[in-house]
C-alpha cells in the first residue's frame, strides 16, 4: 500500500467534501473490492444494492476490456439514465461511485 | 403446602439424624427447639430489645393494675352524623352508626382433617411417601446387584496376592557446561530533568492511549444505536486509512469531480468547443465574445487578479496570480492553478508571504513557477511538489527587490545552462536570476536611470536625481534574442540591450502616464504594443520612436495581449470593464469587438490561451472569467496563414508600411 501522505489525506477529503456539495450529486459511494461499502453518504439499503450491482457491472466491463486487449484496463465508466448519470471510477483496491442528477439540457 | 405444626415434631427431628429436616424445623419454630441442640452449633445470645418508643417503667408502675373495659358501643364512632334530605329538604341525623371496629384479624391456614381439602393434602403426602420408598428399594437393588458382580472372579479360590521389592536405581547427577553469554557493561547516567521528561513522556502515552479507548467505546456504543451506519463507520476507520486516502483516490476523485462538472455545466462545455455566432456571417468586420466558466474561489473573492500564466505543456491549465494593487490593502497573497476542466475548484492552491504581482511558467519545465511578490521576493515554486514552499528564494542578501515586482520573464532553457529568469521591480532594477543546485544567484541587467528629457524636467522641480525611475513591465523579443523593452512609471518605455546595461537604445516618449504593459508581436520582430493608464494603446516599430497607431480607450487600459494565431490580432482591457479586441488587417481605427464585461469590478489582467480560441480575464475581485472568440475575431485561425510564419510577418509589415506612408 502506498504510504499516506497527510497532505493527500486532506486533499481527498476535501474533494469528497466538493463533489458532495456539487449540484446535482446525490451520492458518493466507496466500494472496496469484495463489494463492500466503505464509506457512503446514502441510505444503507440503496448502498448495498448499489454496490451489489455496480461491483458486478464492472467486473463484466473490465473483463469484455481486457478480453479486447490484455493489456487494457478500465479507468472509468459513466453511465447515463433516464434519471441519473452514474460514474464509476474503479482501480485495484476499490471502486469510486457518483451518482448524479444531471442539469435537465 | 402449607406447613403444618404438630407438637413432638422437634423433638423427633433431635432423634432422627436427618439434617434437612432440622434444618427446615429451625427456622420454621425456633422456640421449639432444645437450646442443648443448638449449643453444639453456636452460642446464641437471646437479649430482650426493647423497642425505641417504649416507656421506660419502674417496677412499681408495672405493677399497677389499669383497669380497661370492653363495651359493645363504639367510642371512636361518631354520635352526630347529619345528611341532607332531598324528601323534605333539610338537615337529619343519621339514627344508625357503625359500631363495628376491628382490633385485630388474621387468616387462619389450619385445615379441618375432614375437609375436602384436607383429605387431598393427607392424600398427596401418603404419595410422595410411597414414591421415596420406592426410590430408595430401586437404588438399593440396583448397589446389591452392582457388588454381587464385582465379586465374582473366575478363579474365586486360586487367588493369591505376591509383593517383591526390588533394588532402586541409583540416581545420577549429569551436567553439561555451556558457553556463558557474553557480559556487556552498559552505563549511563541520568539527571532529574531526564527522568522527569522521561515520566511526562509514559503520561502523555497513557492519555493517548486512554483517548483512543473511550473513542473505541464510543465508537462501539454509536454502532449500536446507529445499527447499519455505524457499522460503516467503524469498517471506515479500520480500513479507511488504507483505502481511502491514497494518491490512486484523490486522482480517481479528481476524474470525477472533473466529470460531474462536465455533466453540470455541460451547455459551457459544448459551446466551449463548438459554438460559432452565426451572425458573424452576415457582418464583415465585427465580432463577439462568449463568456463561458467563471473561476472564482470564496478564498480568492478579496484579492485582485494580478497576473495569469497558461501552462506550456497542458493547454487547459493556467495559474492565477492574486495580489493587491491598492497600496492600503496589501496582505498574503495567493497562487491558484485552474484547469478549464474543473471550473468550480482549483487544482492546486497556496499561500505566499505577500500579494502576487507577477507569475510565468518555464517553457520546457512546465511545472516550474516563477512568481514576484509586492515586498520585492521572486520565488520559484515546482507545483509538482506536496510541499507548498518555494525551492527558491531571494533575500535581502541576495538581491531583493526592494518594491514590488511587476513583471517576471523565463529565459528558454539552454541544456548547458543553468536556468534563469528576469524581473523588473519599481526599485528600478531589471535583474537577472540564476537557479543553481545550492542557490539563486542575482545579476542586475539593467539599472533605469531617469533620461535626458526626464532628467532636466526632475532637476528643475527637485533635486532627486538619483532616483531611478520605476519599472513597470517589460518584455523580451523572441527574435532578436538581446533586446528587450521596459515601461516605466513615468509613461517612457525604453528599448534596452541585454548587452549594454547603463544605455538605452532608444526611448519612447508618447506616453504621459505609467506604462502598465508592452508586449512584442510574436511574428513581427519590430512591432510591439503598449498599453498604459492615459488611456492609450500605441502600436510602435522598435525603430521608430513615433508611434504608429494609438487607440484611445477612454479609461486607463490595465493589460494588452497579442492573440497568439495572428499576427495583427490583439486584445485589450479597460479600466471600465471592456475587453476590446482590435484587428489592425481589418481596421486600423476602431476595435472590432467592444464588450463590457463586468459592471463594477476592474479588469485587470488578459491572456490569450495558446491552442484554443479563448481569452481569459481576471478582475480586481479574483475572478477569472474564460470568453471565446467568435469567428470574425479568429478569422486567422481557421486559414492555414496561422500556421505560416512567414505570412503572417508580411501581413503586419504591409500595416507598418501603411502607417509609416501616412506619417
Amino acid at each position: 500500500m502506498v504510504g499516506t501522505f497527510p497532505a493527500a489525506t486532506a486533499a481527498v477529503e476535501d474533494t469528497f467534501k466538493r463533489i458532495n456539495s456539487h449540484k446535482g450529486v446525490e451520492g458518493i459511494i466507496v466500494i472496496s473490492n469484495d463489494g463492500i461499502p466503505i464509506r457512503t453518504t446514502l441510505e444503507p439499503e440503496i448502498t448495498v444494492q448499489y454496490a451489489a450491482l455496480v461491483t458486478r457491472f464492472t467486473e463484466k466491463s473490465k473483463s469484455v476490456l481486457t478480453q479486447l486487449n490484455g493489456e487494457d484496463d478500465l479507468k472509468f465508466l459513466r453511465i447515463r439514465s433516464k434519471k441519473h448519470e452514474i460514474m464509476i471510477a474503479p482501480d485495484k483496491d476499490y471502486t469510486l461511485l457518483v451518482i448524479q442528477k444531471p442539469a435537465v439540457s | 403446602m402449607p406447613p403444618k405444626k404438630k407438637p413432638g415434631k422437634g423433638k423427633k427431628a433431635a432423634d432422627t439424624p436427618e439434617p434437612d429436616h432440622a434444618g427446615d424445623e429451625q427456622e420454621k419454630t425456633p422456640v421449639n427447639t432444645s437450646a442443648s441442640l443448638f449449643s453444639a452449633v453456636s452460642e446464641v445470645e437471646r437479649k430482650v430489645v426493647k423497642p425505641p418508643n417504649q416507656l421506660d417503667l419502674t417496677e412499681e408502675e408495672l405493677s399497677t393494675e389499669i383497669l380497661t373495659v370492653l363495651k359493645s358501643a363504639n367510642p371512636q364512632a361518631p354520635k352526630s352524623i347529619v345528611r341532607y334530605d332531598f324528601n323534605e329538604q333539610c338537615f337529619k341525623p343519621e339514627a344508625m352508626v357503625d359500631q363495628f371496629t376491628i382490633h385485630y384479624r388474621t387468616d387462619g391456614w389450619l385445615l379441618h382433617k375432614e375437609s375436602e381439602e384436607g383429605k387431598q393434602q393427607i392424600e398427596a403426602k401418603k404419595k410422595e411417601e410411597a414414591a421415596i420408598e420406592d426410590f430408595k428399594a430401586a437404588i438399593s437393588k440396583a448397589t446389591e446387584a452392582d457388588e454381587q458382580e464385582a465379586k465374582q472372579y473366575r478363579n474365586q479360590f486360586n487367588f493369591t496376592e505376591r509383593a517383591a521389592q526390588t533394588y532402586n536405581q541409583g540416581t545420577r547427577d549429569r551436567m553439561a557446561a555451556t558457553e556463558p553469554p557474553t557480559v556487556l557493561t552498559y552505563s549511563g547516567s541520568t539527571t532529574q530533568w531526564d527522568i522527569y521528561d522521561a515520566y511526562m513522556k509514559d503520561q502523555a502515552a497513557q492519555q493517548l492511549q486512554n483517548e483512543s479507548r473511550s473513542m473505541r467505546t464510543r465508537a462501539g456504543s454509536d454502532k449500536k444505536k446507529a445499527g447499519d451506519g455505524g457499522d460503516d463507520a467503524s469498517k471506515q476507520k479500520e480500513k479507511g486509512k488504507d483505502i481511502m486516502h491514497t494518491e490512486e483516490m484523490s486522482a480517481a476523485a479528481k476524474i470525477t469531480e472533473r466529470v460531474l462538472n462536465q455533466n453540470t455545466n455541460e451547455d459551457i462545455t459544448q459551446d466551449f468547443k463548438y459554438w460559432n455566432d452565426q451572425a458573424d456571417k452576415f457582418r464583415e468586420n465585427e465580432g463577439t465574445l462568449l463568456p463561458l466558466w467563471k473561476f472564482v474561489n470564496d478564498k480568492t473573492k478579496k484579492r485582485n487578479v494580478t497576473s495569469i500564466c497558461w501552462n506550456p505543456e497542458y493547454p487547459d491549465m493556467f495559474a492565477v496570480g492574486f495580489g493587491s494593487f491598492d497600496f492600503t490593502k496589501q496582505g498574503r497573497g495567493m497562487i491558484c492553478c485552474y484547469s478549464l476542466k474543473n471550473p468550480s475548484f482549483p487544482e492546486f492552491m497556496l499561500y505566499t508571504e505577500s500579494g502576487v504581482m507577477c507569475l510565468d511558467f518555464h517553457p520546457q519545465q512546465s511545472s516550474l513557477l516563477a512568481c514576484g511578490l509586492y515586498d520585492g521576493t521572486v520565488q520559484v515554486y515546482d507545483i509538482r511538489n506536496k510541499v507548498r514552499t518555494p525551492i527558491f528564494q531571494s533575500t535581502a542578501r541576495t538581491g531583493k527587490h526592494t518594491d514590488p515586482v511587476w513583471q517576471i520573464f523565463w529565459e528558454e532553457a539552454d541544456l548547458n545552462k543553468w536556468m534563469q529568469f528576469y524581473s523588473i521591480s519599481s526599485d528600478g532594477r531589471v535583474t537577472l536570476w540564476t537557479l543553481t543546485k545550492a542557490e539563486l544567484l542575482y545579476e542586475d541587467i539593467m539599472e533605469l536611470q531617469p533620461h535626458a528629457q526626464a532628467l532636466a524636467s526632475v532637476e528643475a522641480d527637485s533635486a532627486q536625481f538619483s532616483r531611478l525611475e520605476s519599472g513597470c513591465c517589460f518584455d523580451f523579443n523572441r527574435l532578436s534574442d538581446h533586446l528587450f523593452i521596459v515601461g516605466t512609471e513615468e509613461g517612457v518605455i525604453h528599448k534596452c540591450s541585454k548587452s549594454y546595461n547603463s544605455q538605452y537604445l532608444e526611448n519612447y516618449t508618447e506616453h504621459g502616464m505609467s506604462v502598465y504593459a508592452v508586449k512584442w508581436n510574436p511574428f513581427l520582430s519590430t512591432v510591439f504594443l503598449s498599453a498604459s493608464a492615459d488611456w492609450q494603446v500605441k502600436v510602435w516599430d522598435h525603430n521608430h520612436s513615433k508611434s504608429l497607431y494609438s487607440f484611445d480607450l477612454n479609461a486607463p487600459v490595465a493589460d494588452i495581449a497579442w492573440a497568439p494565431y495572428s499576427s495583427t490580432v490583439f486584445a485589450a482591457i479597460s479600466s471600465d470593464g471592456k475587453v476590446l479586441v482590435y484587428d489592425l488587417k481589418m481596421n486600423r481605427n476602431q476595435p472590432i469587438c467592444e464588450q463590457k464585461i463586468s459592471k463594477k469590478p476592474r479588469l485587470t489582467k488578459v491572456c490569450f490561451n495558446p491552442h484554443s480560441p479563448v481569452l481569459l480575464v481576471g478582475d480586481e475581485r479574483g475572478c477569472v472569467t474564460s470568453l471565446k472568440l467568435s469567428p470574425n475575431l479568429r478569422k486567422a485561425l481557421d486559414t492555414e496563414e496561422s500556421k505560416d510564419n512567414k505570412a503572417q510577418a508580411d501581413n503586419m509589415k504591409q500595416i507598418v508600411e501603411i502607417a509609416l506612408k501616412q506619417q
